[in-house]
């Protein structure tokens, strides 16, 4: 029993202390490591034959020099935070359109609600790559949205949108979506209704119900919808690469090109070292919530 | 909540699912436009899908693509399971939050850092890379979305089945191949269909750890969209989402098939 119990933890254990602890700690030494045209292309590299002389040396050779290098450059800082600004303005703006989806949700007879429900889950198990690219002909100045635009005489010349950071806030909003429906949809429907009979009885407007009632008791759905978009989309790449064109600035790409075009390991490996300190707030935030929310129910 | 539908209800949901199908449908549509020029009509045809089957190196991406999601997706799907158990059923252990955290990470890690940290372990070890570790880096990360797909049912079910069995005289292992599988079963099938997913899906870390010999899917297709829209991309975006939908279709009708059965079951037993 007790070695069963031994093989049942130690077998995934290590796998993930191989393939996922071990992989990040080698990103962190590389970041405080120095390009070398070598291979590997950095210096110092462990040397375990040495014994502990070897290692002393190593820790030796170590610096903060990529880190300094992040801070100086604006290309970088800049990359931060414009990724910073997209991903909280599409969080915003998923957020806008999740929400009349949801309440409309929760609010259709339940005989609809299977299919609604399956219709939301459906384009989550489509390629992300496919609703990605389904913009790229929708969007580009020749695309179906200005002919169509133009058709109704709304415009006169095409509207640059693909290449910009709009196409870009329009590609999150497409594919997160369903992470922030299904979150409002769930606190809505656990929502009795019978709180907002009493608010109007009481003589609160549908509208003032809707603020004072319907929309504080969805709070937990929204703020677990608004963490589920905003943490992927801060370290996005596909989105800015295919609909963002080369001026749309975010750090994902960022890192992509420094490690494939530059071939500079280390400062790859510090640009992700400080991509995780930034993202460790939000999911430290996202974790309370999650942990709040399953005390209340319990 | 009431079942009243407002004006606003009905076109909120109606523009809200048109915004989610409208550009799917839209790909569907041109996959069969005879024009390469794949904004403007010129008429119905399949050619598209034709030189996609004739297209050697897309069906050699299609087939390393599987290949991986399958192999990955299975592991995943052992190991996820094993890990659900040990976080619900084995209690206290040295490094408990360690495990845990390890197994949280990753859902919310971006890929780029776990393709680049996967990608420089295996130069690190001097690992050749190829399908072999594509596999490995999707095995890790989607065996913690496995496990949190199982451990949520281990949660939910009620323990004293198992204390029973152990009671009746069964040994552990016993206990779960008689007990706690078949009732967890649902959960273990819906991890490894999401693992499936998520590795076919995946481009960034397949981009990182493959190397120059083994290219899947997604890498194919990422690299001929860089250069703008192809109507053969159209028609093979179009097989994968009929695809999906016929999945997906079909187990949501055969869920609501089981649902049903249950409550005819249950309205029965009632009157008994």
């Amino acid at each position: 029993m007790n070695l069963r119990r031994l093989v049942l933890i130690s077998v995934p254990y290590l796998w993930l202390v191989a393939l996922f602890l071990v992989p990040f700690l080698i990103v962190v030494k590389i970041s405080l490591s120095t390009t070398a045209i070598a291979i590997p292309p950095y210096t110092p590299t462990l040397d375990l034959a040495q014994g502990w002389a070897g290692f002393k040396d190593f820790l030796s050779q170590l610096s903060f020099d990529n880190f300094t290098f992040l801070t100086q450059d604006d290309l970088y800082w800049k990359a931060y935070l414009s990724s910073l600004k997209i991903a909280a303005l599409s969080t915003l703006f998923t957020l806008l359109v999740a929400y009349p989806i949801a309440y409309g949700m929760a609010r259709v007879p339940d005989e609809w609600r299977p299919t609604l429900l399956m219709l939301i889950i459906l384009p989550f198990w489509t390629s992300f790559l496919i609703r990605v690219y389904a913009w790229m002909g929708i969007l580009s100045d020749e695309g179906l949205l200005n002919q169509f635009l133009m058709w109704l005489g709304v415009i006169s010349s095409p509207l640059h949108i693909m290449n910009t950071s709009k196409a870009v806030y329009i590609g999150i909003v497409y594919t997160y979506l369903p992470f922030m429906v299904l979150p409002i949809y769930a606190a809505l429907d656990k929502m009795d209704e019978s709180l907002n009979e009493a608010a109007v009885d009481l003589g609160a407007s549908r509208l003032s119900s809707f603020w004072l009632v319907t929309l504080p008791m969805s709070r937990n759905g929204v703020i677990a919808g608004c963490f589920l978009v905003f943490i992927p989309a801060l370290g996005e790449y596909v989105i800015p690469q295919l609909l963002g064109g080369s001026q749309t600035l975010m750090i994902g790409k960022v890192l992509w090109d420094e490690f494939f075009s530059n071939r500079d390991w280390p400062v790859a490996s510090a640009v992700a070292v400080v991509l995780l300190v930034i993202l460790i707030v939000p999911i430290v935030l996202f974790q309370r919530n999650q942990q709040k929310q399953q005390e209340a129910e319990s | 909540m009431n079942k009243r539908l407002s004006w606003f209800n009905v076109t909120s949901l109606s523009l809200g699912f048109a915004f989610l199908y409208l550009p799917m449908l839209i790909l569907i549509f041109y996959s069969f436009n005879e024009s390469k020029l794949v904004t403007v009509w010129a008429g119905f045809s399949t050619k598209w899908y034709v030189e996609l089957m004739h297209d050697q190196p897309f069906l050699d991406a299609a087939w390393v693509t599987l290949k991986v999601a399958v192999s990955s997706s299975t592991l995943a799907t052992v190991l996820g399971t094993m890990a659900a158990i040990t976080l619900v059923r084995m209690g206290r252990f040295p490094g408990r939050t360690l495990f845990s955290g390890m197994i949280y990470a990753p859902l919310v890690m971006p890929d780029v850092i776990t393709g680049l940290s996967l990608l420089l372990l295996f130069i690190a070890i001097g690992l050749d890379r190829g399908i072999f570790t594509i596999m490995l880096a999707h095995t890790t990360f989607s065996m913690c979305y496995v496990s949190v797909v199982v451990s949520s049912r281990l949660l939910t079910f009620d323990r004293s089945l198992e204390e029973a069995s152990m009671d009746l005289g069964a040994s552990g292992f016993t206990t779960f191949r008689l007990v706690t599988l078949p009732i967890i079963l649902p959960a273990v099938i819906s991890g490894w269909l999401l693992a499936f997913t998520l590795s076919l899906d995946d481009l960034v870390i397949a981009s990182f750890t493959t190397g120059p010999s083994s290219t899947t899917l997604p890498i194919k297709i990422f690299s001929a969209v860089r250069l703008g829209v192809s109507p053969e991309i159209n028609a093979l975006s179009t097989l994968m989402i009929t695809v999906v939908a016929v999945g997906v279709v079909s187990a949501s009708l055969v869920s609501k098939r089981a649902i049903l059965k249950q409550r005819r079951e249950e309205q029965e037993g009632e009157r008994v």
